[in-house]
């Protein structure tokens, strides 16, 4: 690991996330992570790209950092606010959502998700807050995008608890005449570094975070985690994309913590 | 248009509320109906099956309250952490559950508010949700076009009661709501009856000035009660923000069931009604929770005499 960083994990995470969301897209987010990668994209290299919440507004204009999904700072001066029957029966599932940015508190091999419980279904250790609308995102966006805070063997197991939000991989196999429309989990990014799913629906390292090594992103992963041939570093966070967070984003760290 | 349906929460509560109903309390983060919850609390009804998407600090209070015996929800969270009562219950086995994700259980309200007996929907293939419910079951497609594809389906349903909050209805019930809606309207139709708490009842005329305002239409309402500052500490746009520290305090309170206990008998139990909740609160206490207007632009309804 590298010796004395200058930004917070939580920074990295921003700015690394921010850097894969690609402009002229349309993206489905939360709060948290996801409300900074999308605000730092729009203040640098994707100034088109589209944000909709789950509570149905679309182009925000928020003037101040929501707090939650449904803030009312996002509905002020919002370019749209649709029923939640229109959000995930047209928006969602019509298929408008190219990007779609889950959390989990598991990930396993294959890119499934578990956000619903740690242990078995009907005595869990920890009740966890369970899918809201995670199952759609998976299940119609184009592509799922998951960043997590943590990158260890509790949080990167070899299968999930209970899968709340299916891989493309795991659904073809247990569901396979269902017509999934989204590819599921793409791309995985932690502070350690970036995951990408491989053609047989693996997940792979393909990049690691400056001053991590991949011997690093392997030991703190469940399973033997496969790597890519060549394996980039991801340039770390400059001064300018900092400056924005600290500054213009996120200037009270509500998610900067 | 029919007669007024103005009431008082208590006697709204008290009528259409039984010990053992199915109360479907909706409102995603906006429109919170809390003061209802809060009678709820205080009249003691008991044995409820509580149904709502987004459980929040509401239900963490109700279920903390002995009220629910079982909830239907899609998110247990909320944005600054664990609803802790809500866990501990259903950890203990306390309250039992049964979950969707977000699409699953407005498909619920869709089904019931439209007198189907089932909704599809394409979420869920490869998720255990479906080998944890029986409710969710898959279906195969009659059409040619796509033959051989399988959607999932859940069953309508039918809540005794409904219970939502808006910014504003006529006396007569027809209810007028802006921002983020949530499934009030889905809900309101699945169910037996309604219950809506408006901040302000309000002139027929002004309603129908705008009559694609109206969410609600009079004829599936049941009662319509004026509770200013009733979704505390939720939030009513364009008349008071969300009460983010109240949000903030709430895991520790939740987290010690003494404590939790405690503030119920202060707050819910302490008080007689919502006013006095109020007042509790004290007098300049959403002055720093008042919105800066953002006026809608006035649109013509006009047509030739």
């Amino acid at each position: 690991m590298s010796s004395v960083r200058e930004y917070t994990s939580s920074e990295l995470l921003a700015v690394t996330s921010a850097r894969l969301l690609p402009d002229r897209r349309r993206v489905f987010a939360g709060i948290g992570l996801p409300t900074l990668a999308v605000a730092l994209a729009q203040a640098t290299t994707a100034p088109d790209l589209e944000l909709i919440y789950e509570s149905g507004v679309c182009g925000a204009h928020p003037t101040r950092l929501p707090e939650t999904v449904a803030d009312a700072s996002i509905v002020t001066g919002a370019e749209s606010v649709l029923s939640m029957a229109t959000l995930f029966g047209y928006v969602l599932q019509g298929g408008h959502v190219n990007i779609g940015f889950l959390g989990a508190a598991q990930i396993d091999r294959v890119g499934n998700l578990n956000s619903t419980v740690i242990g078995p279904y009907d005595t869990p250790s920890v009740r966890l807050p369970g899918s809201g609308g995670a199952a759609e995102v998976i299940a119609n966006a184009g592509e799922v995008f998951v960043v997590l805070r943590r990158h260890d063997p509790a949080t990167f197991v070899d299968r999930v608890d209970f899968i709340t939000s299916s891989s493309r991989h795991t659904a073809n196999g247990r569901s396979p005449s269902h017509h999934v429309r989204g590819a599921g989990v793409t791309t995985v990014l932690t502070d350690l570094g970036l995951m990408r799913t491989g053609d047989d629906g693996e997940l792979e390292l393909a990049a690691v975070q400056h001053g991590v090594t991949p011997a690093d992103v392997i030991a703190a992963t469940g399973w033997t985690l496969r790597a890519r041939k060549s394996i980039e570093v991801i340039p770390p966070p400059t001064e300018a994309e900092l400056n924005l967070l600290r500054t213009s984003i996120d200037p009270k760290r509500v998610y900067l913590r | 248009m029919a007669q007024a349906k103005t009431t008082l929460l208590r006697d709204a509560i008290a009528e259409h509320v039984h010990d053992g109903d199915t109360v479907a309390l909706e409102g995603f983060t906006h429109l919170i109906p809390f003061a209802a919850g809060h009678e709820l609390i205080r009249q003691r009804r008991r044995d409820l099956h509580l149904v709502r998407m987004t459980p929040d600090i509401l239900f963490d209070q109700l279920i903390a309250a002995g009220v629910a015996r079982h909830v239907t929800f899609s998110f247990a969270g909320s944005s600054v952490g664990s609803l802790h009562a809500f866990r501990r219950a259903l950890e203990s086995g306390a309250v039992s559950y049964d979950e969707y994700s977000h699409y699953g259980l407005l498909a619920r309200y869709q089904a019931g508010a439209a007198g189907l007996p089932f909704f599809p929907i394409k979420s869920y293939a490869g998720s255990d949700l479906v080998d944890n419910n029986p409710s969710i079951r898959a279906m195969r497609s009659p059409f040619p076009e796509s033959m051989g594809e399988d959607v999932y389906v859940v069953p309508p349903i039918h809540p005794d009661v409904a219970i939502v909050h808006a910014q504003r209805a006529d006396r007569h019930g027809n209810i007028q709501a802006w921002g983020i809606t949530g499934p009030m309207q889905e809900v309101t139709f699945a169910s037996k009856r309604t219950i809506v708490l408006v901040e302000e009842i309000v002139e027929d005329e002004l309603i129908r000035a705008d009559p694609n305002r109206t969410v609600i239409p009079s004829f599936v309402v049941d009662a319509v009660v004026q509770v200013p500052y009733g979704a505390h500490p939720s939030f009513v746009q364009g008349r008071y923000d969300r009460d983010n520290g109240f949000y903030r305090n709430w895991p520790a309170i939740s987290k010690d069931p003494a404590r939790l206990q405690a503030w119920l008998d202060e707050w819910i139990l302490g008080t007689t009604d919502h006013t006095e909740y109020l007042a509790k609160l004290g007098a300049d206490y959403f002055a720093p929770l008042t919105p800066v207007p953002a006026l809608s632009g006035a649109v013509d309804y006009g047509c030739v005499a």
